[in-house]
């Protein structure tokens, strides 16, 4: 079934009536089968109202009780947004996949802190959602680039991956699931948490990982590849040419103390036996070459 | 966002750190009157720049008398400080900090940083003071010792003690230090700190504990919430292109080549950089207009960029999403226009309305250089700076 999320996904949106939460919400309506899956809205002060015939209630309990919804996605401002998590994780959802960005770190270690021990998974903050093409997008993805097929896509940023995806299509290689797990320097899942869903996943055949200057994400999901992994990987990292010590757009993109540099990073993958694609333009192209 | 050692240990101050007494000074007179009212015989004149490494560029001095006091802070006041920090071309001193002299027993480093892997603050201690702490973790990573604190219950006093001992304090030192350390993460927590250092923490002769250095800098995505803290930004410290880029909205970090480059998105910026390195050219900067971009945006991103005299190609990469590619055409036309382009300009578009973006600037009569694909893009940005640089070299001889 891909990995997270499916036609069969019933997702509430946290912020639906900003007009970031309304844009999004039509796209996601709109793409495959939005319209069945986009089933809440969730604003503490506009309970009972609704969004082009979508519910809006006023906590995300409400909204989970009402629908069945087990999936939430977030748009609430930044100040706001670290708490919007914690309701849906003491809402006991499945997954919350946070878009928002400019998250203070401070809320975003207090919120993850809360969460240990619990069911709810947190993809984000500041990403750009998943798709599993042709079923379900949850977030702010062009929905029409992709294709359903079995090639799986983890990567921090948002409009890398779409190029990504516009080179697998090239080489004619749909996507299972496209999963972006954000540009901030503490979030929800890893490339690694990702890596092992993908390897379970029965409709995954490769993983294209992407992967950028800061932390070590990278690294930490390469060493467990060669351990686990028994499905070709391609790695890209981004960041060659990025001046140590300065955070390059995304929060977490920043070198510091000489470590989580991009030479580093393919270094370990390469070790690893993860195929490198050295040219970001040639990175469907190296997948389409590890799948033999 | 960096502040200066002055205000960091204000800040410090006010959460019962003990620090040195002194004076933050913006002349000599100033420097003068602030060693004078401080008593003593000795005093520590300090370059404040918020690059680090500045004793090694000669940004502070110890003086033995008032002369010595107005000798050394007319010389490092407006002195143009080169650190190993700064990059070649230096920081220009505009602030110095008086500060009295105090007897130096012993050293210590103290850190505090966000550990990605674990989700937690870092403390960090070590015996190691004053020693540039990359190298000792490079080359002595176990006399670092560190706790992870748990952001429920904060630095414990016990975990204090503990990381207290492990650097070897003794005696009466042991109770003060390990308040320092938990003031220490209060104040790193409730001002939304990223990182704060004291190196050196002194024990001065009289068994008394002291943050010699401070350096503190903060969560740009949390200073809506300590406006007191954001009026600190020192924007002389600050490259004039990149206070101008935050006015717009604009992520912008200047470098050293000469290919500019405009792209949506700070993953996709980053591999266009890349790209034209790979392609043997050098970026000029990095830019990311967002996912939000309006043809405003655009001009202003192309100004900031024209403003550099190195720059000898732009090369555009777009990949619209939600962001429509007419647009970002549309907003590349009126800036062309408008700024008097003297470059070549090399336009890659992808994604939601390629192609009428294509269409119009095909049709806009300006000399745009399209391109089909990254790879594509970034081989002709560097082909069009190299000749614009052959074409810029002088003739000479005959």
């Amino acid at each position: 079934m891909a990995i997270l999320i499916d036609r069969n996904t019933r997702v509430m949106t946290q912020g639906i009536t900003g007009k970031t939460g309304q844009f999004h919400t039509r796209m996601c309506r709109d793409y495959a089968y939005g319209k069945e899956c986009f089933v809440a809205g969730v604003n503490p002060k506009k309970g009972g109202e609704d969004f082009e015939g979508i519910p809006i209630f006023a906590t995300v309990e409400e909204a989970k009780q009402a629908t069945g919804a087990t999936v939430s996605v977030i748009y609430v401002p930044p100040p706001f947004a670290a708490a919007a998590i914690d309701e849906a994780v003491d809402a006991e959802l499945d997954l919350v996949i946070c878009i928002t960005e400019g998250i203070p770190v401070r809320d975003m270690i207090r919120t993850c802190h809360r969460m240990r021990g619990r069911k709810t998974r947190l993809v984000g903050p500041n990403c750009p959602g998943i798709i599993t093409p042709d079923e379900i997008k949850i977030g702010i993805m062009p929905g029409y680039i992709h294709r359903k097929g079995r090639v799986g896509v983890v990567s921090r940023s948002g409009t890398l991956t779409y190029e990504a995806v516009a080179q697998l299509m090239e080489q004619g290689l749909g996507q299972s699931t496209c999963i972006g797990t954000g540009g901030d320097p503490v979030n929800g899942l890893r490339h690694l948490d990702v890596m092992q869903l993908f390897d379970e996943d029965d409709e995954t055949d490769a993983v294209l990982m992407v992967g950028e200057i800061g932390g070590t994400d990278e690294e930490d999901c390469a060493r467990w590849v060669k351990e686990n992994m028994r499905k070709p990987v391609v790695g890209y990292i981004a960041g060659l040419t990025a001046p140590p010590g300065r955070r390059m757009g995304h929060a977490g993109a920043v070198i510091s103390g000489g470590r989580g540099t991009a030479q580093e990073k393919l270094a370990v993958l390469e070790e690893c036996g993860i195929k490198v694609a050295r040219n970001p333009a040639e990175m469907g192209k190296v997948l389409k070459s590890a799948l033999g | 966002m960096k502040i200066h050692e002055y205000q960091a240990k204000h800040i410090l101050h006010q959460f019962g750190i003990p620090i040195p007494r002194g004076y933050p000074c913006f002349s000599v007179d100033e420097a003068v009157a602030a060693a004078e009212k401080l008593g003593g015989s000795t005093w520590v004149v300090k370059a404040q720049i918020h690059a680090g490494g500045r004793g090694k560029g000669g940004g502070v001095k110890i003086a033995r008398s008032l002369d010595e006091v107005k000798q050394f802070a007319g010389k490092i006041l407006g002195m143009t400080l080169v650190t190993p920090q700064t990059g070649p071309q230096g920081q220009v001193v505009r602030r110095l900090l008086i500060e009295q002299g105090l007897d130096i027993r012993k050293e210590f480093y103290i850190g505090l940083v966000v550990d990605r892997g674990r989700r937690r603050v870092c403390l960090m201690a070590s015996a190691e003071g004053g020693m540039d702490i990359e190298q000792v973790a490079a080359e002595h990573p176990e006399k670092i010792h560190k706790v992870y604190i748990d952001p429920g219950a904060g630095l414990t006093a016990a975990e204090a003690e503990d990381i207290t001992n492990r650097i070897g304090f003794s005696g009466a030192a042991v109770a003060e230090t390990a308040v320092l350390l938990q003031n220490l993460y209060c104040a790193y927590d409730s001002t939304d700190a990223s990182l704060v250092e004291i190196n050196p923490l002194i024990l001065t002769g009289e068994n008394r504990i002291a943050a010699l250095d401070a350096k503190m800098n903060f969560d740009d995505n949390a200073l809506f919430r300590h406006p007191d803290i954001a009026d600190l930004r020192d924007l002389d410290e600050e490259d004039a292109a990149e206070i101008e880029a935050s006015r717009y909205g604009l992520s912008y970090i200047s470098l050293d080549g000469n290919i500019g480059c405009l792209v949506n998105g700070a993953g996709l910026a980053m591999a266009t950089m890349d790209i034209i390195k790979l392609y043997g050219g050098n970026p000029a900067n990095f830019l990311d207009v967002g996912g939000g971009a309006t043809a405003e945006k655009v001009t202003e991103a192309f100004k900031l960029m024209l403003r550099n005299p190195r720059l000898q190609a732009i090369l555009i990469n777009i990949f619209g999403g939600i962001m429509r590619c007419d647009v970002i055409a549309e907003g590349v036309v009126t800036a062309a226009r408008e700024v008097r382009l003297h470059v070549p300009l090399v336009v890659r578009l992808e994604g939601t309305n390629a192609d009428i973006g294509k269409k119009i600037l095909a049709e806009s009569g300006l000399a745009i250089i399209s391109a089909g694909n990254m790879a594509d893009a970034a081989e002709k940005a560097v082909t069009a700076a190299a000749s614009a640089a052959s074409a810029a070299i002088p003739v000479t001889g005959s």
